[in-house]
């Protein structure tokens, strides 16, 4: 017997539907990656750092993310791409949190706790990432 | 492929003579594949009829179950060749990463819930985590995703040659996408049932019902009719009734929703007997 995830048509897992279902009813930004970094679903809040709307653009492929923002660690030194919460939560497949400042396409510099989750489902399949952020006044 | 419905109600057994025509066994599915196999899907109380006109030597049976509610598995106990030690029955159910299948069925089976432990059972069936994907079983291909509804659950894609079955008993797609017109990729369970020569869906509620019930992981008639649509099947047959629901319940509800807008492909309200070539 072999199993392969080979679906008839693109199907987003149902962990990534529900917890889209769930962010769009929250106030404060919210990203949901795909297993190849791909920032699947973004919700209102989070369109304005990203430069654009989900309804109407879509999802926004990993290399275009990081050519979207500008990132620094709090006291602004460099921070390196691979330990940005979201890459740890996809490539290590754990939990991050750092706060961060972040200039988005508004151009806007905000400090911001990010907060990244990996996708774990039933079987051990690695879904992506979800991230939750929350400005900080400072 | 042959499918055979012996259990077509949902929740909880309805059984009466009001309930007489459409049923009122909980969900079970029989399936012969042209080689003669038997898969069966679900194990509700519908299984016990199933079981009741098996050949007893019965080489193998595949028993997928969605998930683990108990309108699901209450069939179980009372399943005939779990029974015979000479039968090969084998089980496959959602994969938990925190308990085994055994564990889980054991909540069921096994005193006080019922007098006979899972381990006890004289056939020892061989237990399962399905792998979410595709995979082959007895010539047949067979496509497993999980779906929306309350607790790990399945739906599954059965492709014999060219021809296909889609099982989605207990589904709640319209929680995924409100009106099921959004992004097909985003809709609960609809790469499973794209282009299927069968669809068998859930059909609890009208839509009034389902404006109070949103999240229990069911579907109204309507949005039966309209994930089929999206989904572009062949036919569709509509099934896990509503308990509360008489015969003549399920004639008003279905003479009103089918009614209600056109509909390009034939539909067929399930019914306990009912043996349909796919």
């Amino acid at each position: 017997m072999t199993a392969d995830r080979s679906p008839t048509g693109r199907q987003m897992p149902i962990e990534l539907i529900l917890l889209r279902q769930a962010a769009s009813y929250l106030s404060i930004p919210v990203w949901l990656a795909d297993e190849d970094g791909d920032l699947v679903f973004y919700n209102e809040p989070a369109e304005a750092s990203l430069g654009r709307r989900y309804e109407e653009e879509g999802a926004l492929a990993a290399s275009e993310l990081a050519e979207t923002f500008q990132t620094r660690a709090e006291d602004g030194s460099n921070v390196l791409a691979e330990d940005l919460p979201i890459n740890i939560a996809l490539n290590q497949r754990r939990p991050d949190h750092k706060t961060l400042r972040v200039r988005g396409m508004d151009g806007d510099w905000r400090v911001l706790e990010v907060t990244a989750f990996p996708i774990e489902g039933q079987a051990g399949r690695h879904l992506g990432a979800v991230v939750f952020f929350w400005e900080v006044d400072r | 492929m042959k499918v055979t419905f012996w259990g077509t109600r949902g929740s909880i057994a309805a059984a009466g003579p009001q309930t007489a025509r459409y049923g009122g066994n909980t969900s079970c599915v029989e399936l012969r594949t042209a080689g003669g196999g038997l898969i069966v899907l679900d194990a509700g109380t519908g299984i016990v009829s199933l079981a009741n006109g098996l050949d007893p030597d019965t080489a193998r049976i595949d028993l997928l179950l969605t998930h683990l509610h108990m309108d699901h598995i209450q069939g179980l106990g009372f399943f005939g060749p779990l029974y015979n030690p000479d039968a090969e029955v084998h089980i496959w159910a959602p994969p938990s990463r925190s308990r085994d299948l055994s564990e889980r069925l054991s909540r069921y089976l096994a005193p006080p819930l019922f007098p006979v432990r899972l381990r006890d059972l004289p056939c020892q069936p061989t237990l399962h985590d399905v792998p979410i994907g595709r995979f082959e079983l007895d010539g047949l291909t067979v496509q497993a995703d999980l779906v929306s509804h309350p607790y790990t659950t399945l739906g599954y894609r059965i492709e014999e040659g060219e021809r296909s079955l889609t099982y989605l008993p207990d589904h709640e797609p319209a929680l995924t996408s409100a009106a099921l017109d959004g992004e097909p990729a985003w809709i609960s369970g609809l790469a499973l049932a794209t282009g299927a020569d069968l669809l068998i869906h859930d059909a609890q509620y009208s839509d009034a019902e389902y404006e109070v019930r949103v999240g229990w992981g069911h579907s109204s008639v309507n949005h039966a009719l309209n994930f089929a649509r999206m989904a572009g099947v062949e036919k569709l047959v509509l099934f896990h009734y509503d308990p509360v629901r008489t015969d003549d319940d399920l004639d008003a509800l279905f003479e009103v929703e089918l009614a209600r807008e056109s509909v390009e492909f034939p539909v067929q309200p399930a019914r306990e007997g009912d043996v349909l070539d796919v």
